[in-house]
């Protein structure tokens, strides 16, 4: 079987990048290791067999909205002169024991469970007609509902984006 | 016509009138003038004059359509009507108290007398203060006195009559103070407050061991059951009473000590004189004072129950008589004068419910609010004549000028007097011949003498203002005039009741009806009034006749000294310093009270509660350190908050591990 | 060996609380974006897993929403980090103390 190979090396990529991602100094880098970490996170979904998600994941997050914060980063233009110290003393060293002793509860509190096994799936599932079908009826509300979110959001960053109000 | 009106109006419905009227009238004049002063503009006299004395005026016709109403519908019955609760007060388990008026033959007398003579010196007053910033402020505090008057008159419970009470010392209060611009004057309105309260403090014990003593008992189911207040309640089980009578009489004497200014808290009430005449006329001498006697009156039942009380009563108000008489004759302020007299004179009133006799401390409580009225009146005339003057010593001879007050008041001073056939005459021989026939005679003898010095201090006072010649300079002699019409017709009136009011209370012996006893037989019972009175006319007679002659005697005496031969009392004076220097200093009692009670609560006040415990104790440990502590707090929760967001989210995220750290051991 | 739904929880409890690190940690703002980012997607990474359990496809929906709901936080939240730049002059976030009491 391909899926526990699949499963540690895109979880493993993920892990790896994220941190890289985290721990990056320049804000650049941090956006390309983050973009890499995403394209995983895709690899991830499709052993999910969630393909649909997949391609999405990799056209908005890695394709629209990364290279929005690239722009933007380019845009303010933070040369390496206004680089600073990448953390705050005190609360890196409290921050970094709070995310392990997180996951570490996380972790122990998911093996206090039953191990869940995968049961095999349906033809077509996780394919684009289901899920849009999904989406045009039985979430239709909350769907169009994304797009008023969404037409707000242009409206604020648009706000937000103008000198005087 | 009544019938015709009845058909409209319930009795009962009207008898809310009574007391509602005047509170309506305090309420539009005090607002008027609130919104008149607001707008610095003068409040309209006449509008004010028409809603002040129209009101009161239209509350006495009520009471005597009602006084007429329940002689004339229930012949033969006992003309009583209590009005059905209002509406419950305070409903708890074990208490209830019901808002309800109560109209029998001693409230329908006070009522009347409240109404009426109040309703008088509100026409009186229209003159008096006529020239008077505070016009509207002044009938609306008299007429806020009316409504309170009223209500402790005619509440049907000891809490109603307890509401009217403290009424009456606020408007007491705000009436002695009226000219508050003048420090002295509003602490006489302090004095009288303060000294109030340590008798209401009497009085609410008194009350409160009622309550204790009835609640205590199982009293059978009814709908009264919880009504301890209620004055049918009481009468209802005041054998369970029996045994605490004498703490609870005492202690609700103490509060009749307080309002109706016995020993040893008078000493309000000459101080109270620092108010308006008029007020001094209807508070301080026709009605409010007498509130205790009118207490003791409805609460006979009561103290029937406890010798020792009645004792005492008599006794406080025997020494209280004679007391005040002495001081009377030496004061020089007219005001003054008046106002020992009115002291004396409540003395006798209690002097007479001590031995048993309610109804002729009613009577003379009647006849009293009667003359003292006209008395106050005809000196605020005098003193409205004289320009403000109070000192006696500098009138004389004003009978000239001004004959309608000079007469009036010498009406006044032969009924307070006690000379035939003036009111007090019948009223003042009824007290001391039931202490007599009682077989209290020392109590007869301080009552016989207090009698002679009441009419010699009255005279001493005409004789000085009204006779003699004029002590006073040629321009102010020339300055003095007559008093408004409105005042004049006022005194004129009262002159009329102060003779006539009397003769509802002829005594049976000189031929009379003596009605006035035996309309309050229903409220106060046969037994004690009429306690074997047939057998003892001729002795009755005798010591009447005796006490006329004897005060009759001191009048003229007095009257011939003080306007003919005015340098007698000086030499008399001089022969006998320390006496005198000892009854015109008012036995230095205001000294001692100051001495022994005010100065050393001053000073304790001053050095330990203020300097102490409040500067030290509760500014520096309790305000300043519930501040210093806040400032200690408000530092640990400022070092939080940082500004910095992230700080913020650290904290959010521990507080989650810690959630989590619940659910997962 | 098989992989199952809890593997893939953990995976996603891991990238999550490497996100918290990155907000709490990190002084740059664009940084904590990011990584904000990278939270959502372990979120959607759970939806999936549990999708892929239940044998459902609403998951998937919610993932779209999810999606949805990054873009118009991108959208905005780079503006409000466009409009702080040019009033302060920083994006370090250490610098912007306004909520000091």
């Amino acid at each position: 079987m391909m899926e526990p190979i699949f499963f540690y090396g895109f979880g493993g990529l993920a892990v790896v990048t994220a941190l890289l991602m985290v721990t990056r100094v320049n804000p650049i880098a941090s956006a390309v290791w983050l973009v890499v970490c995403f394209f995983a996170f895709a690899a991830l979904f499709i052993t999910l067999e969630a393909h649909f998600i997949g391609v999405i994941q990799v056209l908005l997050y890695a394709g629209a909205i990364m290279v929005l914060f690239i722009f933007v980063i380019m845009l303010l233009n933070i040369g390496a002169e206004e680089l600073k110290a990448r953390t705050m003393q005190f609360s890196g060293l409290l921050g970094g024991l709070v995310t392990i002793y997180l996951i570490v509860l996380i972790t122990l509190g998911l093996l206090k469970n039953p191990v869940r096994f995968f049961e095999p799936l349906t033809e077509g599932y996780g394919y684009v007609a289901p899920v849009g079908r999904l989406l045009f009826t039985k979430y239709l509300v909350p769907f169009e509902l994304t797009s008023v979110l969404l037409l707000v959001a242009i409206v604020g960053s648009v706000v937000m984006g103008k000198r005087k109000l | 016509m009544l019938r015709t009106l009845y058909q409209y109006i319930a009795p009962q419905t009207l008898a809310w009138l009574i007391v509602a009227l005047p509170l309506a009238g305090a309420t539009i004049n005090g607002f008027y003038s609130l919104v008149a002063s607001r707008f610095h503009k003068h409040a309209s006299h006449s509008f004010t004059s028409l809603i002040g004395c129209g009101l009161p005026v239209l509350s006495f016709v009520i009471s005597l359509l009602i006084f007429v109403t329940l002689i004339g519908f229930s012949a033969g019955q006992d003309p009583t009507m209590i009005t059905g609760p209002l509406f419950q007060w305070v409903v708890t388990g074990n208490l209830t108290i019901d808002l309800g008026l109560k109209f029998d033959q001693l409230s329908l007398v006070m009522v009347l007398i409240v109404t009426g003579v109040g309703s008088l010196i509100h026409i009186y007053s229209m003159g008096y203060m006529g020239h008077d910033e505070g016009y509207a402020r002044y009938f609306s505090y008299l007429n806020l006195f009316l409504f309170f008057m009223l209500l402790l008159v005619l509440g049907d419970s000891l809490v109603l009559l307890f509401v009217g009470w403290e009424g009456v010392g606020l408007c007491s209060y705000l009436l002695i103070g009226f000219w508050f611009e003048d420090p002295t004057k509003a602490a006489a309105g302090k004095k009288a407050f303060i000294v109030n309260r340590i008798g209401d403090a009497g009085f609410l014990l008194g009350m409160f061991f009622i309550y204790a003593t009835l609640s205590s008992h199982n009293l059978p189911p009814t709908e009264h059951q919880y009504n301890f207040f209620n004055f049918e309640v009481i009468k209802h089980h005041s054998a369970y009473l029996m045994p605490v009578a004498t703490p609870i009489c005492l202690l609700l004497f103490l509060g009749a000590c307080g309002k109706s200014a016995q020993i040893p808290l008078y000493v309000w009430l000459p101080d109270a004189m620092a108010g308006p005449t008029p007020v001094s006329a209807l508070i301080h001498a026709a009605t409010m004072v007498t509130a205790g006697i009118y207490m003791i009156a409805r609460l006979n039942f009561l103290y029937v129950l406890s010798p020792t009380a009645m004792q005492v009563v008599a006794w406080i108000g025997a020494i209280t008589a004679i007391f005040a008489a002495t001081i009377g004759l030496t004061q020089t302020d007219i005001k003054k004068v008046l106002a020992y007299s009115t002291i004396s004179q409540l003395g006798y009133m209690f002097l007479a419910l001590g031995v048993g006799a309610f109804s002729a401390a009613i009577f003379h409580l009647m006849t009293h609010a009667f003359f003292k009225a006209l008395l106050f009146l005809g000196a605020g005339s005098v003193i409205h004549a004289m320009g403000g003057e109070q000192d006696i010593r500098n009138f004389g001879g004003l009978k000239e000028k001004m004959p309608i007050t000079a007469w009036t008041f010498v009406i006044g001073a032969a009924a307070i007097s006690g000379i035939f056939p003036f009111a007090g005459f019948f009223s003042k021989d009824a007290i001391l011949w039931h202490t007599f026939h009682g077989g209290h005679i020392s109590l007869w003898l301080i009552g016989f003498v207090g009698a002679g010095l009441t009419a010699f201090y009255m005279f001493r006072l005409v004789g000085m203002t009204f006779f003699g010649q004029p002590q006073m300079g040629r321009g102010e002699w020339q300055k003095v005039h007559e008093s408004p019409p409105s005042m004049g017709f006022v005194l004129l009136f009262l002159g009329v009741l102060s003779v006539i009011g009397g003769w509802v209370g002829i005594p049976e012996a000189f031929g009379g009806g003596d009605h006035f006893h035996h309309w309050l037989s229903g409220v106060f019972g046969k037994m004690v009034v009429h306690e074997g009175m047939e057998e003892g006319h001729a002795a009755e007679i005798i010591l009447t006749v005796v006490s006329l002659l004897w005060s009759l005697h001191f009048a003229i005496l007095a009257s011939v000294i003080y306007a003919q031969r005015r340098e007698w009392p000086t030499k008399m004076a001089e022969k006998f310093q320390f006496l005198y220097k000892l009854i015109f200093n008012k036995y230095w009692i205001d000294e001692l009270y100051d001495f022994i009670i005010v100065r050393p609560l001053v000073t304790l006040s001053e050095k330990v509660f203020w300097g102490v415990i409040d500067a030290k104790v509760i500014d520096q440990y309790g305000v300043h350190g519930a501040g210093r502590l806040m400032i200690f707090w408000n530092r640990c929760v400022t070092a939080v908050q940082t500004g910095v967001v992230q700080q913020y989210l650290l904290f959010f995220v521990i507080g989650v591990v810690l959630i989590l750290w619940g659910f997962v051991f | 060996m098989m992989i199952t739904l809890t593997h893939y929880l953990i995976l996603a409890a891991v990238l999550f609380c490497i996100g918290v690190f990155g907000v709490v940690v990190r002084r740059n703002i664009l940084i904590i974006f990011m990584s904000i980012e990278l939270m959502l997607s372990a979120v959607n990474l759970v939806f999936l897993s549990f999708s892929r359990y239940l044998g459902t496809q609403d998951g998937h929906v919610w993932v779209f929403m999810v999606l949805t709901v990054a873009a118009a936080e991108a959208a905005v939240g780079l503006g409000i980090i466009v409009a702080l730049f040019r009033n302060k002059q920083t994006i370090y976030v250490d610098e912007v103390k306004e909520l000091k009491g």
